[in-house]
């Protein structure tokens, strides 16, 4: 299907990606993800274009009419398609692969539920981008957060290496579980910033990544069905699997990092400590805010203040264990994060004093709504916040900070 | 009396949960019995998705996924590539939607599968309105017809379905109906053993719906193939036309008494159904002789690369 009967037109010039060995490269965090996606060797891309996600779709289309990247793309006429046709491919036993953002994940929310029900591995790169009305392109997490409850894994990153990176482990993670897994980055500080990159080697993440071959299938030689209408102890049970497969994520994924670290080299972990040894505070963060606060961090030790960070990678499920553990000892904890849930308040600010709830000699948790909408939060900026909850009595809420 | 003879193979099977004497459960047998077993099906929610029967029963010999009534046409496009993908191009991908989850909720998943010429039978059962639901009105509900969300019946007319996708140019479309079950069964046999997007929307009386007797399905969807108001016909690449069975002189009201939705109707309405019947059929009649025209004029000049869905 994907041939073509004349040669392709306007190809790009032979690529540098179809190398032996891993390769250096300066990419945008969303081209990161295009090659992460490459490397995973998904069959079937269905995929709607979107700001800020359009990059990844452009740079797939581009390394396919090169000849690199052998993949059935779908041009779909709408996300929710995009996403209905993921599902079908995935559960006729191909790995799939598609991006979105903002609206379009809205878009998709009805198929997201569908899709986790289905026990369908897709993976899905979400790049944030705040939700209208009014209309914004700005970086904001609100639009993956009002995902949480669809049944997929999710995993922020903060750079478009560990986008790359986190794009082929979760592969492994969702094929295993049989859960279709969201990667995040922020718009434009991680989809449109350009670092080096190291894209690591297709004979290497072979290894690591073996091709997909689900047990159940649609297939006429099998002659399974998908959907059915089910009774209430059925739909129960079905949940109730759903649920315990979501738990083995967290082994899952503290795994298939420490197999990619060991063949990659490179390594993140569930949820990350930085400078956390006789901390008075962490920062607690996910997302581009992460790079930021490493800046922060290494600022306030510099000043004489014993603060650290506490980075959440995993976000779905929830890793409740590791968070504990990390914070354990910790007098004060502040979130700092952009996003915003209307009568909530920040979300991993409300996932975190649910997660510390009950604990021995918790700590005191702030939730500082910081970099909303996509303002701007700067290292210095930061540093003032942290400085802030040093002191302050922390409030049941979360508070505006700007 | 008609008889007629149907080479089938048993894919559909006795014992499932359509109404009795329902035309869309003899819908779905011809379709899927000539489909045959190396068929995978796609049905949202539907009367099709009760006649497929709850876990852990299926009426049909075949692998069904059970989508969302919307996105039929996106379900069926995800399997038919991934199949490819696999090589295994023998396997028929078919999806079997209400006209609500085709003509409403489902138009642009199929609009869209029907522009990339999309692999896949996909199969309309036309009962003119939201059966399942206890008969609202869809797009596809005629003028003055009455249903639960119509109750004065109602006041826009049928979407023209067959020629919407004609216009999407794409390989097959063709009108059926049940009454016809060997004109059906020929058409879904035609279209099997076609590639790319091909299109099938067929009348299924329903008889709650509707309002007609419970032996009345065939009967009516006869009706209304011989009073014109439903004819058969097909085309080819959005161009090549070909028309089965038109009317036969029979007036649309043979039709419309033996519908308790039409029941209202006052003389002026019944005139107007019938003029508007005779004005499509002068239309229709008119797209063959332009067709034709162009046949004349010399080869076509589709763009389109046949089997290609890239």
């Amino acid at each position: 299907m994907s041939a073509t009967a004349t040669p392709p037109r306007n190809s790009p010039p032979a690529n540098e990606v179809q190398m032996a060995d891993d390769v250096r490269m300066l990419l945008t965090g969303n081209h990161a993800v295009s090659y992460g996606a490459m490397r995973a060797r998904p069959q079937v891309v269905p995929i709607y274009p979107i700001t800020p996600q359009t990059p990844i779709a452009e740079k797939i289309s581009d390394l396919q009419l090169a000849g690199d990247f052998d993949v059935d793309l779908m041009t779909a006429e709408s996300e929710h398609s995009a996403m209905s046709a993921c599902i079908t491919a995935s559960l006729t036993g191909v790995r799939v692969f598609t991006a979105t953002a903002s609206q379009g994940l809205m878009l998709m929310h009805e198929m997201l539920h569908y899709a986790s029900g289905a026990r369908a591995p897709i993976v899905m790169v979400n790049v944030n981008r705040t939700i209208g009305s009014p209309w914004g392109f700005w970086p904001d997490q609100t639009d993956s957060l009002a995902q949480r409850d669809t049944g997929w894994i999710q995993y922020y990153t903060e750079n478009g290496q560990e986008s790359l990176d986190t794009v082929i482990q979760a592969f492994k993670v969702a094929e295993e579980v049989l859960l279709p897994a969201m990667v995040i980055h922020e718009a434009f500080y991680i989809s449109h910033a350009l670092e080096p990159v190291t894209v690591p080697s297709q004979e290497r993440v072979d290894a690591y990544l073996p091709p997909f071959d689900p047990p159940h299938k649609l297939d006429t030689e099998i002659g399974e069905s998908w959907g059915n209408v089910v009774n209430q102890d059925m739909f129960y049970r079905h949940r109730k699997d759903l649920g315990a497969a979501m738990d083995r994520v967290l082994e899952a994924s503290v795994r298939a990092d420490a197999e990619y670290k060991d063949t990659m080299g490179r390594g993140y972990g569930i949820l990350e400590k930085y400078r956390t040894e006789d901390a008075d505070l962490l920062i607690v963060a996910f997302g581009a805010m992460v790079g930021t606060a490493r800046v922060a961090v290494d600022m306030l030790r510099a000043a004489g203040k014993a603060v650290g960070l506490l980075k959440i990678k995993l976000f779905r499920p929830f890793p409740i264990d590791a968070v504990r553990a990390a914070v354990a000892g910790v007098p004060r904890l502040v979130v700092m994060e952009r996003n915003f849930s209307p009568g909530g308040g920040g979300v991993l600010h409300q996932e975190l004093k649910a997660a510390l709830y009950g604990m021995p000699d918790p700590p005191a948790v702030h939730g500082y709504l910081a970099g909303v909408g996509g303002v701007n939060v700067s290292p210095k900026k930061m540093v003032e916040l942290a400085e802030k909850a040093l002191t302050d009595e922390p409030v049941p809420g979360s508070v505006w900070q700007r | 009396m008609y008889t007629y003879e149907l080479d089938e193979e048993k894919v559909f099977n006795s014992g499932h949960n359509a109404c009795p004497g329902c035309g869309e459960a003899l819908a779905v047998r011809y379709v899927l019995n000539t489909m045959g077993p190396k068929t995978i099906g796609v049905v949202p929610p539907s009367c099709i998705a009760i006649i497929c029967g709850p876990q852990p029963y299926s009426s049909m010999r075949i692998p069904v996924y059970q989508t969302t009534l919307e996105a039929s046409a996106a379900s069926a496009a995800g399997i038919s590539r991934a199949l490819k993908r696999q090589g295994k191009y023998d396997v028929n991908v078919l999806a079997m939607a209400g006209d609500g989850g085709t003509y409403d909720i489902g138009f642009q998943a199929l609009s869209g599968a029907a522009e990339r010429n999309e692999d896949m039978v996909y199969v309309c059962l036309d009962n003119e309105g939201y059966m399942n639901t206890g008969a609202q009105k869809s797009s596809s509900t005629p003028y003055l017809a009455v249903t639960s969300s119509t109750p004065g019946g109602k006041p826009s007319d049928k979407k023209d379905i067959a020629e919407i996708m004609a216009a999407h140019r794409i390989p097959y479309v063709a009108t059926a109906t049940v009454g016809y079950p060997d004109d059906l069964a020929r058409k879904v046999a035609k279209a099997r053993d076609m590639e790319g997007m091909r299109f099938i929307v067929v009348l299924t009386p329903c008889l709650d719906g509707w309002g007609v007797a419970d032996d009345g399905a065939v009967r009516v969807s006869r009706l209304a193939v011989d009073t014109g108001f439903f004819p058969l016909y097909e085309v080819e690449d959005g161009e090549r036309y070909t028309i089965n069975h038109g009317p036969k002189g029979i007036p649309v009201e043979r039709y419309l008494e033996q519908q308790k939705r039409y029941r209202h109707l006052d003389e002026e309405q019944v005139k107007e159904i019938q003029a508007g019947v005779d004005h499509r059929w002068r239309l229709l009649q008119a797209r063959v002789e332009v067709a034709e025209g162009h046949a004349k004029a010399g080869p076509r000049t589709t763009n389109r690369m046949r089997g290609e869905c890239t």
